[in-house]
């Protein structure tokens, strides 16, 4: 079914137009990446020309366009409220670096 | 509580575990108190490259709350990523919704000492639970933490209020309510000790009469209404002291420490958060048709608030009395069921309150309880046409307990049904009255108190059985002479 509805805001405000360097540290730090100080001003530069490509879509006329979140016009995807078999301790625990009696091991956790 | 000068504001934030059997964007089981990590698969560990398909139960336990809350259900609503990275979140996001929840704009009612009072609700939203930490195994301190995942994905709601709370016992009260319609829709358990019901508190002082709010604390770590009070009632008294002596509030987080019994500012997170919420990608939209929700509204139950307002206008019974036979549905039931039994509401109620409660931690268990409603209602039909006595009745009702048997069938077996031949009687009271000619002297010179011996004394040899009606008025007749 397609759903013809308006969003609210923020979605679809316009961009910041421009990424500083202090977007760029703040952005790698959130996303726990280290960027060394010298790559820092061509990283600032390589997201400003995506988002300047990104503004060729401004170009178009979107008026009667309703706004949408997603590519496709599908809504309520749904499954039954029914269990199926999980995986086995050992294979979730597969890939994870480091383990104790089943748990995930993880370096010391202060915040409770 | 009142604080002078100050006027405490205070929004609570409820996360709710919903009682569907799966998760709610995979089918791995819900189910509590299994091995660590037996109850994952790749949608919930955050696999690259799995799809989440949402749970419509969830979807539809969230409506009936919506309902039930006096919400507006958003016919389209979304789910979006909540990015954060911390080890009990495997993706470093967390599914939730943000701009659009699935209802906005109700309210439950409280009662407080000024009367019924509309406590707002600012949002519900459905979102995924995360993994559980321990910091130890084992016992004794680790230099590690350790991850369970099997509480990932366990659906939530989140239910906050407005900031329409003025005191620490409001607050208790509307989490009482609010649970108690949670309990009654059958979404959520409700067990704040266990965590399928906890709560979050963002408490602030201001001026009375200022419009402004002051600088807000967000309370963690409270895991009964006990803790919620009182960690409110600490939180409030360390705001005023600060401001009255000219400090100001920080903006924080602190958490409750029952023990110490004080909030204290929790550690690391000096950088505020920064989620950037956007909607998800892989969980198209949601639309709720009219009908869908029209579909729920017919099958909500009646509420405790309607219930027990029905309780008082239809049998007569004391507010005291409704609202406790209406903290659960299935007690509520129960009294039901047996009233419709033997319609002595008043009576049912009394055995109900002070005899039945006292073997049930959790009303709800009531529906495990060996005196089924029909035979606790035969069993006053009995005291009421005068078979047996209420004495008699308290051992018939402990046998009842530990057997399970029928009323009836243990006042046959035992002989205990009561003596209410007049003749009888009388020949038992005066052998008593014969063999204590001095208390009857006694009682004749004025000494009332002796009647209440004599009593004793018959029942003592009817061995209860002695109808306490005619016991009385054949005594006052004898020693009246």
């Amino acid at each position: 079914m397609e759903v013809r509805i308006l969003l609210p805001e923020p979605f679809f405000t316009e961009v910041p137009v421009k990424i500083t360097a202090h977007d760029v540290v703040h952005v790698a730090r959130l996303a726990r990446l280290h960027i060394p100080d010298k790559e820092i001003e061509a990283m600032t530069g390589q997201l400003n020309a995506i988002l300047e490509y990104f503004e060729t879509l401004q170009e178009i006329n979107t008026t009667d366009i309703p706004p949408s979140t997603h590519a496709v016009a599908l809504t309520n995807a749904f499954r039954d409220d029914r269990c199926s078999p999980s995986l086995a301790p050992e294979e979730a625990l597969a890939n994870a670096p480091e383990t104790e009696q089943s748990y995930f091991k993880v370096p010391k956790i202060i915040e409770t | 509580m009142m604080v002078m000068g100050y006027e405490p504001v205070i929004g609570l934030e409820v996360h709710a575990q919903l009682l569907t059997e799966s998760k709610i964007f995979c089918s791995c089981s819900t189910q509590f108190g299994q091995p660590p990590n037996s109850q994952t698969c790749p949608v919930c560990l955050g696999m690259p490259g799995v799809l989440p398909v949402v749970n419509k139960r969830v979807v539809e336990y969230a409506i009936k709350t919506a309902l039930a809350t006096n919400c507006t259900i958003q016919r389209f609503n979304q789910f979006a990523r909540k990015n954060y990275f911390y080890p009990d979140l495997p993706k470093g996001y967390q599914i939730s919704q943000f701009e659009l929840p699935i209802a906005t704009g109700g309210f439950i009612e409280i009662d407080t000492e000024s009367g019924t009072r509309k406590i707002g609700i600012t949002r519900i939203h459905m979102e995924e639970d995360a993994g559980k930490l321990l910091h130890e195994i084992n016992g004794g301190a680790a230099e590690n933490s350790f991850v369970d995942y099997n509480r990932t994905g366990i659906p939530l709601l989140e239910i906050v209020s407005e900031p329409d709370i003025h005191t620490p016992e409001e607050a208790g009260e509307y989490l009482k309510a609010l649970r108690a319609i949670l309990q009654y829709l059958g979404v959520c358990d409700g067990n704040m000790e266990q965590g399928s019901f906890r709560c979050d508190a963002n408490v602030s002082l201001r001026p009375s009469g200022e419009r402004r709010f002051g600088t807000k604390v967000e309370l963690k770590n409270m895991n009964s209404f006990r803790h919620v009070v009182r960690a409110l009632t600490y939180e409030i008294t360390r705001q005023r002291e600060l401001l009255e002596y000219g400090d100001s509030v920080i903006q924080e987080t602190r958490l409750w420490d029952e023990n110490a019994g004080q909030t204290l500012p929790m550690r690391g997170k000096e950088e505020s958060h920064d989620y950037r919420y956007f909607p998800d990608p892989d969980l198209v939209p949601l639309y709720i048709e009219d009908a869908w929700i029209e579909a729920l509204r017919s099958q909500l139950p009646e509420l405790p608030r309607q219930r027990r307002n029905r309780f008082i206008d239809q049998y007569g019974l004391p507010l005291y009395d409704a609202d406790i036979l209406v903290t659960s549905r299935q007690l509520a039931d129960y009294f039901e069921t047996a009233v419709r039994s033997c319609n002595q509401p008043k009576t049912v109620s009394n055995w109900i309150l002070s005899e039945v409660l006292r073997f049930l931690t959790d009303p709800r268990d009531i529906v495990s309880f060996p005196v089924t409603p029909e035979h606790l209602a035969q069993m006053i039909c009995l005291i009421h046409n005068g078979t047996i006595s209420g004495k008699i009745a308290k051992k018939i009702f402990e046998e009842m307990r530990t057997t399970g048997a029928l009323p009836s069938s243990i006042v046959e077996r035992h002989g205990l049904v009561q003596v209410s031949d007049s003749s009888k009687l009388e020949k038992v009271i005066q052998e008593i009255l014969d063999a204590h000619p001095s208390l009857v002297a006694d009682f004749r010179a004025g000494k009332e108190k002796v009647f209440g011996f004599l009593v004793g004394q018959i029942m003592k040899a009817t061995k209860g059985k002695a109808n306490p009606r005619m016991v009385n008025d054949i005594l006052r007749e004898k020693l009246a002479g």
